[in-house]
């Protein structure tokens, strides 16, 4: 009975949000344990959960029939059947004072992803260590994870204190080396405290077997932190996530206030366009409200007729985000194919997508050392500072002013994955000054008295496969026929604009980069536009796509078997990378990733090349392009 | 009861009793519910809401209403009827479509009733499969839903705890949750290739309790079955199951007993337990939720398969 009346008063949390934390730490070091004791010691584990868990210890658990807590989180066959954490859980628990939701995070650096993911919402982390280990490799890479996406608050918990004897110094050996990486990351708020997960000392309750401890538990330390924000100051923002029109009369802006204050009658403006205009009404399903703050959900109606989008920013004028074309910042890199300067993503921030080139890698972050390293790629879970250039507008603030409006995630193209996340630390408008000319002649104007359809041949294949001679012969058909045409073959730009390009992967995404924007120049100058390159990447031929648009792209591949090629093997340069002369051949060892649906794919095996080409000229007849 | 329920706000409270009413706490998880439904809509081009009569989805349907105050909801709702519900859900849904004007689309796996799939004959497992599982596949391919918006919560089972707020599905409606999307912030990766969808779950971050105090503090009408009453019941397997219409086979010695009981959650009559119960008003249920000692799902007998059964019946497309 006392039981349950305990039980019904730890439910009676108090009024405030629930504070959103994620444990962290290496493999091992305790985090699923520690949260499983937060749990059962908080009482909120029922009958059935206790005894499902009892009965799951005794087969999956590594505690020798003793409750594995770590199986409480452990909520897939896979984690439970390896005996790991892969992605984060979600748990709820509440005390007398304060509610809480816990996302525990795996320790694999495989998976920093998803501990990256637990750590974009959270207010407070544990970091785990484990005392006989100190601060090691995830120690860092977590904490300079915490400390980049603006996690104030920290605990330190140092774990298995059973196993070093309880030791003081060693305790204080590792808060003296963790307080001086905490203040090298910016964390205001480090508070260390030494416990013994799987007993519970120093979790809910004071520990008797380490006196020499006089600090708060983790458990009182919880209840009382006071969430720091800076934010509270700052200028109001509201990112645009539906426009509400349910008839002619009414059009309002919903959003959730990312930051700041607005009142019902003051001035706004909407940005890009910068447009600026009243709050006449702030309107709730409850009714209209007078002001509305930070995290509230709410709709916007605006004096003017003001034409504000997804994706805009609602904002005082006299206190605007920042318009850029180009961000500079870091991001943590999430997918298994490495990060390459020069590709193309999309870039999705408070509800805005654009296209985006990351168009330089400044360095890498040594997460051992924290220092800079140069380097021209980033791999899976590696964190690096970029530059990156927009396609279009993005309304932003740096992050450490805004969480919403200066967080990103850049998106693949192709196959959709999330590839990265990042803050941004600065932003501008590279063509502030260097204003866009509207130019009265365009490209259709300039097509019209070409008399042509203006269009970009792109002719794909491995060496040997008979690009650049299809192309010549292309071109010399469509010249007799009349057409304006221009030719760019890979060979002779490796003359000129690629002379400083050799044929390292970096180096052939940027060479197929600069082929792309120079085929687009022509093509908008109204040529018929041939470009013959081996460009072996798919994305890479993506890029190039989307930049030209896809109904004036045609993709040729010369889909010539690699032994055909190699048995042509013209200048010997096959023989030559076979006996490992040259390294980073494509076909032999460098891949060639063929088109998955080329407009045009021809084995030129047996066949004349002037016939080839004339099935070329075919298409473009019969698709209406001459 | 129910009547009490849904009587609405005197026309005097004003707005400010009105949030005085609901704590900090509710209003943080309403808002950021509304960001959700708002970006579904924003982002999908045929987005469509489940809809199971249950408490969770009445929240659901309360919160996607303020989402887009004063605007209708910019999508249909869908129910995946497995023919088997408490007769009291599906009058309280239709009366619920009625009053709100709502566009709602009922889908039944006529197949599967062709079949004569059911829960006594068929087991519960193949009934949730065929009638539950794969009719809800049939529905959403059908329509060519891109985005399905349901009420499930983390802290409901193990497997829901590792889910994703927007959560990616392959053109065979299959989860892979061993490789999942990182999401970052509010800023969700909505892209899809051609056959492939999304399930978005607007209430992860609440509990059982965070559900009946917003059912309370917002006056949200709910199925009656959830208060206690008068009730003809049976016990099997430790359960007790609601004798609702004369399709439940009796066996010889059963004899239903009539007991005052009510349900934490509703689903199929045959497989939905009752729990002994005197609480009849929110105040009351509330009460007696802070001092349960089982969680919801004990009285969902589906569940009980086996360990891990949840997330193998989500990976095959299961809500
Ligand atoms: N001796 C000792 N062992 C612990 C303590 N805390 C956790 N462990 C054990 O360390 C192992 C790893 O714990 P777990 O919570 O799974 O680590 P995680 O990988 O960080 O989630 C388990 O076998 C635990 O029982 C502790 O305080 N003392």
């Amino acid at each position: 009975m006392e039981n349950i009346l305990d039980r019904e008063k730890s439910k009676l949390a108090g009024d405030a949000p629930a504070l959103r934390f994620i444990t962290c730490g290496s493999v091992d070091d305790g985090k699923s344990t520690l949260v499983g004791r937060l749990l059962y010691d908080s009482e909120l584990l029922l009958d059935d959960q206790l005894e499902a868990l009892k009965a799951e210890s005794k087969i999956h658990g590594t505690t020798g029939g003793n409750i594995d807590f770590a199986l409480l989180l452990d909520g897939l066959q896979a984690e439970r059947e390896q005996g790991i954490t892969i992605d984060i859980a979600y748990r709820f628990f509440a005390t007398k004072r304060r509610r809480f939701i816990v996302a525990d995070t795996p320790g694999h650096e495989q998976y920093t992803r998803n501990m990256a993911t637990g750590a974009s919402n959270a207010e407070l982390a544990i970091v785990l260590v484990d005392a006989r280990k100190g601060v090691i490799t995830q120690t860092l890479r977590h904490s300079y994870i915490l400390g980049l996406f603006g996690v104030r608050h920290i605990v330190l918990a140092i774990n298995k204190m059973d196993l070093v004897g309880w030791d003081s110094d060693r305790f204080q050996s590792i808060v003296d080396e963790y307080c001086t990486i905490g203040a090298r990351l910016g964390i205001p708020d480090i508070t260390c405290i030494p416990i013994c997960a799987r007993d519970g000392d120093n979790i809910f309750s004071r520990s008797e077997r380490m006196p020499w401890y006089v600090g708060p538990t983790i458990v009182e330390h919880l209840e009382k932190v006071e969430v720091l924000t800076e934010l509270g100051n700052l200028p109001f923002r509201l990112p645009v996530q539906w426009v509400n029109r349910p008839n002619a009369d009414f059009r309002g802006f919903s959003g959730r206030v990312a930051n700041g204050v607005i009142h019902q009658g003051h001035a706004i403006a909407s940005f890009p366009s910068g447009r600026v205009s009243k709050v006449t009404r702030i309107l709730t399903a409850d009714g209209d409200d007078e002001i509305a703050t930070e995290g509230q959900a709410v709709t916007l109606v605006l004096a003017d007729e003001i034409d504000a989008s997804r994706g805009d920013i609602l904002a005082p004028a006299d206190a605007a985000p920042i318009i850029a074309d180009e961000i500079s910042g870091h991001i943590v890199w999430f997918d298994d194919a490495a990060m390459i300067p020069g590709r193309r993503y999309t870039l999705k921030s408070a509800g805005r997508k654009i296209g985006a080139v990351i168009s330089k890698l400044k360095h890498r972050v040594n997460v051992n050392t924290l220092d800079q390293q140069a380097a021209t790629a980033l791999s899976m879970n590696e964190i690096g500072c970029v530059t990156i250039n927009l396609e279009g507008p993005l309304v932003c603030d740096p992050y450490r002013e805004n969480r919403e409006t200066g967080g990103f995630i850049l998106i693949d193209t192709i196959n959709n994955h999330t590839v990265a996340a990042g803050v941004i630390d600065s932003a501008r408008r590279h063509a502030a000054d260097v204003k866009w000319q509207n130019l009265n002649v365009d490209v259709s104007l300039r097509a019209r008295i070409k008399y042509q359809r203006p269009c970009v041949l792109w002719f794909t294949g491995l060496v040997g496969s008979g690009r650049s001679t299809v192309a010549n012969l292309v071109e010399q058909r469509l010249c007799d026929l009349g057409r304006h045409t221009y030719l760019l073959d890979g060979h002779n730009l490796r003359h000129d604009l690629n002379r400083d390009l050799d044929f390292s992967t970096e180096a052939r995404v940027e060479s197929v980069r600069r082929a792309a924007i120079v085929a687009k120049l022509l093509y908008d100058a109204g040529l018929i536009t041939l470009v013959a390159m081996l460009s072996p990447l798919r994305v890479d031929r993506q890029m190039a796509r989307d930049l030209i648009g896809d109904g004036n792209f045609i993709e040729v591949h010369m889909a010539t078997p690699l032994d055909e090629c190699e048995r042509r093997d013209p200048g010997g340069l096959y023989q030559r990378a076979r006996t490992g002369d040259l390294p980073n051949f494509t076909g032999v060892d460098a891949p060639y990733e063929p088109p998955e649906s080329p407009e045009i794919s021809i084995d030129t095996t047996g066949q004349p090349p002037e016939i080839v080409a004339d099935r070329v000229v075919a298409y473009l007849k019969e698709n209406g392009y001459l | 009861m129910f009547q009490e329920l849904t009587v609405s706000k005197p026309a005097t409270e004003s707005h400010e009793d009105k949030v005085g009413r609901m704590s900090q706490h509710l209003r943080r998880l309403e808002s950021e519910s509304i960001t959700i439904f708002r970006e579904v809509a924003a982002e999908f081009r045929k987005p469509v809401m489940l809809y199971s009569i249950g408490k969770d989805s009445s929240v659901l349907l309360h919160l996607a209403m303020k989402a887009f105050y004063p605007g209708r909801l910019p999508f249909p709702l869908l129910h995946v009827d497995t023919t088997w519900k408490f007769r009291e859900m599906i009058s309280f849904r239709n009366q619920r479509m009625r009053d709100l004007g709502i566009n709602l689309i009922v889908h039944v796996n006529e197949e599967g009733v062709a079949r004569g799939i059911n829960p006594f004959a068929s087991g519960s497992a193949l009934h949730t499969d065929v009638m539950k599982t794969q009719a809800l596949r049939q529905a959403l391919d059908s329509y060519g839903f891109d985005a399905a918006i349901g009420g499930a919560r983390r802290d409901e089972e193990k497997s829901r705890a590792k889910e994703r707020i927007f959560s990616h599905r392959s053109a065979m409606h299959r989860w892979d949750s061993k490789n999942q999307r990182p999401e970052l912030w509010h800023v969700f990766n909505t892209s899809l290739a051609p056959g492939e969808s999304m399930r978005v779950f607007p209430l992860s971050n609440w509990t059982e309790m965070d559900v009946w105090d917003y059912i309370a503090a917002e006056n949200i009408p709910i199925v009656p079955l959830y208060f206690a009453a008068q009730r003809p019941v049976v016990t099997r397997d430790g359960a007790l199951i609601m004798v609702d219409d004369e399709r439940m086979p009796l066996k010889s010695d059963e004899q239903p007993e009539i007991a005052s009981v009510r349900f934490r959650t509703l689903g199929c009559y045959p497989l939905t337990g009752a729990i002994r119960s005197t609480a009849s008003t929110l105040p009351a249920i509330i009460h007696e939720m802070r001092s349960s000692r089982t969680s919801e799902r004990q009285g969902r007998l589906i569940d009980n398969d086996a360990a891990g059964s949840m997330e193998k019946k989500k990976e095959q497309g299961y809500f």
